[in-house]
């Protein structure tokens, strides 16, 4: 699934509560993070739950695999992922992910008094690019 | 008692809501919310009769400055404290412990001395210690509590020895709510010769605080706690002892006399008082104590408690929740794990139904760490609560409880 296809889903929900049931659904199918990258390293810090990212360096792109131990953190992170994953670096810094979590109604996420560290998340992977920028 | 909700038509945050809907406040423990009493004293100040205290010599300026001072007067009296002067204005408890911990700490504590905190401080009455031993070579002790929440005397006795120079105790926690015997407490480090602090900061939102019954030595409290504004705290010290302190802030009215050489300072309170006072959060804060103090803090104490059991027996309803800090002695505030939830989840849920509570560490890591949990939910009670906003707790935990469940 792409992100117009995830905008398109998001459309037919009446409430917050279709909506969240949703995104803890992609949460829990979320492609597992291995337990041996659950450490402090990994750790994305600003988070009131724990969030760990991981990336992985192609020549071309970057993949990230992360997890939460608060289920609609997970469900958050698959959507971060989704629209980051295995994108090139220039293509992750052109990404307006505010206006994408406003289509989907998903902005309250985005709010620094959350807490929940979506946008350390988010920070972090610009962060990968650059350096992956940087290392080219 | 008092008609609740006759008290809560003072609040307007109360009445204005919040997302369309009434607003379910339980985050007290946190800050608590403002009555029109407080936030007309504060713009009658601004709009007739501000300026700098203790500065000017014109009516503006002597208006504010009667104003502030009878501000402490009102401190005074709720604490029951003997002289004025005894009342020190700072920035929030945090910092009036601070104070306690840079002036009083560095002047008295010394290698082979030790302080004494109990497991259940707050950050904001354990850092400053751990900061103020490391400097002065001093030994932090930390004397454990049960696995309920409860006080155990023996273990604080135990901990207690000549070596013991100051005891810095909470009257109330704000994770478990347990409520300390501060009076014996005070009388068992007294016989060591050791000073206590009390962090009162949760105690004082509850129950009366009588400094003179309790003979403690020191004792913080904020304002935004007491129903007033932020930025104000209160360290309240024996004038005996404040007296031999030396000022750990520099500059403004704090001075007695100053040549480009040599400074001599004021006596208390203005040797801790450096800079530009916050005066008018001062007279918004004694306008929060007024408050308190016309409801009757008997009527209040009466009030949470009836709520405190009531709230007790209806979080047994939720499915898989576990109460954390069921002391048999302890206030209206309720952490709680539920099985299989992370608090954030919780809190998402709850606030979806404008139900306010906190999650996290609750500023007390350590302790949290120490119940068995890195992260807890907690509601907490104020004099504006009712049953119907447990109830409404209640109905967005089972909503939640059934949201997250995988099936």
């Amino acid at each position: 699934m792409n992100i117009d296809e995830l905008v398109e889903n998001f459309a037919f929900f009446e409430n917050w509560e279709e909506k969240y049931q949703y995104v803890i659904d992609l949460g829990r199918k979320l492609e597992p993070l291995k337990a041996c990258y659950k450490t402090d390293e990994w750790k994305v810090k600003g988070c009131q739950s724990q969030v760990w990212l991981v990336p992985t360096f192609s020549p071309h792109s970057i993949h990230f695999c992360g997890d939460s131990d608060a289920i609609l953190v997970k469900g958050i992170i698959a959507i971060v992922l989704m629209i980051y994953n295995d994108k090139s670096a220039e293509e992750i810094k052109k990404v307006d992910v505010e206006k994408i979590f406003a289509k989907l109604g998903l902005e309250e996420n985005l709010t620094p008094s959350r807490r929940n560290g979506m946008m350390s998340m988010v920070e972090k992977i610009r962060q990968y690019a650059e350096a992956a920028k940087q290392a080219d | 008692m008092y008609d609740v909700w006759q008290i809560r038509k003072d609040f307007p945050i109360l009445q204005h809501g919040v997302n369309g809907g009434p607003v379910v406040f339980l985050d007290t423990a946190a800050s608590a919310q403002k009555p029109h009493q407080v936030l007309d004293k504060m713009r009658t100040v601004y709009e007739t009769a501000y300026a700098n205290a203790h500065r000017g010599s014109y009516t503006f300026a002597e208006e504010i400055t009667t104003e502030f001072e009878a501000a402490r007067r009102t401190v005074q009296n709720f604490v029951n404290a003997k002289e004025a002067r005894e009342i020190i204005f700072t920035r929030n408890a945090t910092e009036s412990i601070n104070l306690v911990a840079a002036s009083w700490g560095e002047k008295n504590l010394h290698v082979g001395d030790e302080v004494l905190i109990s497991q259940a401080e707050h950050h904001a009455n354990l850092v400053p210690w751990q900061n103020i031993c490391e400097k002065s070579g001093a030994k932090l002790v930390v004397f454990p509590i049960a696995d309920d929440g409860s006080y155990i005397k023996e273990e604080y006795e135990k901990h207690l020895n000549e070596r013991t120079k100051l005891v810095a105790i909470t009257a109330m926690s704000n994770v478990l709510g347990t409520v300390f015997p501060i009076k014996e407490m005070v009388k068992s480090a007294h016989t060591y010769g050791a000073k206590i602090l009390v962090d009162a900061c949760q105690y004082a939102v509850h129950q009366k605080v009588d400094v003179q019954d309790w003979d403690c030595d020191f004792v913080a409290f904020s304002g935004h706690k007491t129903y007033g504004p932020t930025g104000i705290g209160v360290l309240y010290g024996k004038a005996e002892i404040l007296s031999l302190m030396p000022p750990y802030q520099f500059g403004g009215d704090m001075i007695d006399h100053v040549t480009y050489q040599k400074t001599t300072f004021a006596d208390i309170p203005a040797r801790f008082e450096a800079g530009t006072a916050a005066s008018v959060q001062a007279i918004g804060m004694a306008e929060g104590l007024k408050y308190m103090l016309a409801l009757g803090m008997e009527n209040i104490e009466a009030h949470e408690e009836e709520l405190t059991n009531y709230a007790t027996m209806r979080l047994n309803e939720v499915p898989r929740l576990k109460q954390v800090g069921t002391a048999i002695d302890k206030g209206g505030v309720f952490s709680f794990d539920v099985t299989g939830i992370h608090p954030q989840d919780l809190a998402f849920v709850l606030n979806k139904e404008n139900v306010a509570v906190r999650t996290g560490h609750h500023c007390a890591e350590p302790l949290v760490n120490r119940m068995g949990y890195t992260s807890l939910t907690r509601a907490s009670l104020g004099l504006y609560n009712t049953k119907e906003d447990i109830d409404a707790l209640i109905a967005a935990l089972l909503k939640a409880e059934r949201f997250f469940r995988e099936d």
